[in-house]
């Protein structure tokens, strides 16, 4: 049953990917695919929120932050000019190794700037070891101490963002390079590429939803699951609470900068604003909208509610939203609003609920 | 003499930022040890109370604008309680904590929409923006003095209230523990109430003394909630007097940091501070560690 649901899913995904592609050429309106390729780099981070908040229960403020931190390291390492440190020994030995390509500014200046692997390479380093000086005081703790840790971090991150000039300031970074990932392969926000970055982008999510969905089968989601019921009872059963929990914060927290390193590619530039604790809180607002321990359901609820938002149809209404679909969704239907349809169809085809396993009837 | 004047200067505008921390983490101590709930919209209410004094102060004298202020958000608060949290006893502490995400970015964007991005503020309680009282060699405005008073009044009448009087005691009771308080007739959800209608009161209160100096802006609570959060572990959660302790040390720190390092760092360090105090003492300087009194997450 369970890989028949799979397979169900898995042949489901690429349908609806295909479809809403089709859809929308055979409609002329292919423009809207790049807001579609961008909700689906943001749904990576809320990939990663839901499993913190779904599978480990903790809330994470910073996710917002962690995206930027991506985006950031990125863009700053792929648009900086590094030739004035060329005569440094070991420039050569980079550039030879291909990490540092030689590289046309916005007004036609020769520079040497960081490749986009490397420069991914770096963000991801740097995202780990932030996560982990973050989480590891914060996570030791009961309680809710890891969302007020990330709340102050995102605080600190969009100010020094505004505020220092190699990140731009409030401008932002722009003119960031494209990243051949591989050969016919690139992630760039030219229209003739669109097409190919919209798929590109459903299959990392893709793939990065299936490595997640077999995370969470395995040992590891197993220990999950019991210190999201009962953490007290986890420990007691040998589960290294603290140190699951870890793993999980800077595991969701590298997803976060991942999706902000292709988001900085494929849009070719990132603003403060991303870093603002407004959109972390967003971020949380999505995966709850989405069921928190549902990774289809938060991955399908946070690309349309992106989708709606980037389209502008919130007007200036967009945060409120935002935050008062948060307030309903957790109040009325903590399980997210997509469980309660599945049951509904479910009891309509004739299934009997996987939840009510308790048989009235029996003997 | 110039430096000591100047270090006198520093501590003042310490001192004065450390109350209003003080105040927030007060709040944040009332609501966590009445529910459990980490209320991210506590610096809401600062922001609020600061906005709807400014507004009638327009038609009102200034005490009755800064008393209606209050009481209209004290007000705000128990309907918050009353409105979500009294309804979902089933709900976990996460999903509570996650509404009180939920409200701090309405409750923001309803400021944005009733009144707009302006920054505004009230009239000098006494004097204006350059009167000054001298102390010691150092000048200090008089609304520094409204702000040390009225923070001071407020925590002792706090304290008398949690102490001497039967409803105070009661509040006691429930945070300490509810089963039995509850066996002795004491109506919880009632002191839940109370407990976020006192607690927004105070940071009212807080949001209309420290106007004049900060002025008010719709986007001006996150970071005194961030602060204020930083003093209440610092003192250690669930004891309103070391919260004290740790809002004046939170902002001493801060005025220290503004003295020597550029200006940006000065949210820096309050969060080097959380951290750290996370790391080495994470019951808080004043905390006793009593995991059993937190509720299972």
């Amino acid at each position: 049953m369970p890989r028949l649901r799979l397979l169900f899913l898995l042949a489901l995904f690429p349908v609806m990917v295909a479809g809403a592609q089709l859809g929308l050429r055979a409609a002329g309106m292919e423009y809207c695919l790049t807001q579609l390729t961008m909700s689906v780099y943001y749904a990576l981070v809320v990939m990663g929120l839901c499993l913190l908040m779904g599978y480990a229960g903790q809330v994470s403020l910073g996710h917002g932050a962690f995206f930027a931190l991506g985006g950031y390291t990125t863009a700053v390492l792929t648009t900086h000019d590094f030739s004035g440190i060329r005569a440094c020994a070991g420039v050569g030995v980079l550039e030879r190794a291909g990490l540092l390509v030689a590289q046309q500014d916005l007004y036609g200046q020769a520079g040497l700037s960081v490749a986009p692997w490397a420069a991914f390479a770096a963000a991801m380093l740097l995202t780990f070891v932030v996560a982990l000086l973050i989480g590891y005081p914060a996570l030791r703790l009961r309680g809710h101490y890891l969302a007020m840790a990330t709340l102050g971090f995102t605080l600190i991150v969009s100010k020094l963002l505004l505020g220092s000039a190699l990140t731009g300031s409030a401008d932002g970074i722009h003119g960031v390079p494209e990243w051949k990932l591989l050969p016919g392969l690139t992630v760039s926000g030219r229209s003739a590429l669109r097409v190919q970055n919209y798929y590109l982008a459903c299959g990392l999510a893709l793939l990065l939803l299936l490595g997640l969905r077999n995370l969470l089968r395995s040992r590891v989601g197993r220990a999950l699951l019991a210190i999201h019921d009962r953490e007290t009872a986890a420990n007691a059963m040998g589960i290294n609470t603290a140190a699951y929990k870890l793993k999980v914060f800077v595991l969701s927290a590298l997803l976060a900068a991942l999706a902000g390193v292709f988001f900085t590619h494929y849009t070719g530039g990132i603003a403060p604003s991303e870093a603002g604790a407004l959109k972390s809180v967003r971020y949380v607002a999505l995966a709850a909208a989405g069921g928190m321990a549902n990774l289809w359901g938060v991955t399908v609820m946070s690309i349309a509610l992106n989708y709606c938002s980037l389209r502008g149809w919130f007007g200036s209404y967009d945060n409120a939203v935002f935050g008062a679909l948060l307030i309903l969704i957790i109040s009325l239907a903590p399980e997210g609003p997509l469980k309660p349809l599945g049951l509904w169809l479910r009891r309509l085809a004739g299934r009997p609920d996987p939840e009510r396993r308790t048989p009235h009837g029996a003997p | 003499m110039q430096n000591e004047s100047l270090a006198l200067q520093y501590l003042l505008s310490g001192i004065t930022k450390g109350s209003i921390y003080a105040v927030v983490a007060i709040g944040f101590n009332l609501i966590y040890s009445a529910t459990g709930i980490i209320n991210f919209a506590q610096g809401e209410f600062l922001m609020l109370g600061g906005m709807v004094a400014v507004t009638l102060a327009a038609y009102v004298p200034l005490p009755v604008a800064v008393t209606g202020a209050v009481a209209l958000v004290a007000l705000v608060g128990g309907l918050l309680e009353l409105a979500f949290f009294r309804r979902l006893r089933r709900h976990s502490i996460l999903h509570l904590v996650i509404i009180t995400m939920g409200l701090s970015i309405v409750i923001q964007e309803t400021a944005l929409h009733i009144w707009d991005e302006k920054v505004r503020s009230l009239p000098y309680f006494t004097g204006n923006e350059v009167s000054s009282v001298r102390f010691l060699g150092a000048a200090i405005s008089p609304q520094v003095l409204w702000v040390l008073g009225t923070v001071a009044l407020a925590v002792l009448g706090l304290h008398f209230f949690l102490r001497y009087t039967l409803t105070g005691r009661a509040m006691r009771a429930c945070s300490s523990n509810p089963e039995a308080a509850m066996l002795a007739g004491i109506n919880i959800p009632n002191m839940r109430t109370l407990a976020f209608g006192l607690s927004a009161a105070l940071g009212a209160l807080a949001g209309c003394v420290v106007s004049p100096m900060t002025m008010t802006h719709y986007e001006m609570g996150a970071p005194l909630a961030i602060k204020g959060f930083a003093a209440a572990i610092l003192g250690g959660l669930g004891n309103p007097m070391a919260a004290v302790a740790g809002g004046l040390l939170v902002g001493l720190l801060e005025a220290a940091s503004v003295s020597c390092l550029p200006a940006v760092y000065n949210d820096v360090s309050a969060f080097v501070i959380l951290l750290l105090v996370i790391f080495v003492r994470p019951q808080g300087l004043w905390g006793a560690l009593a995991p059993d009194r937190v509720r299972e997450h």
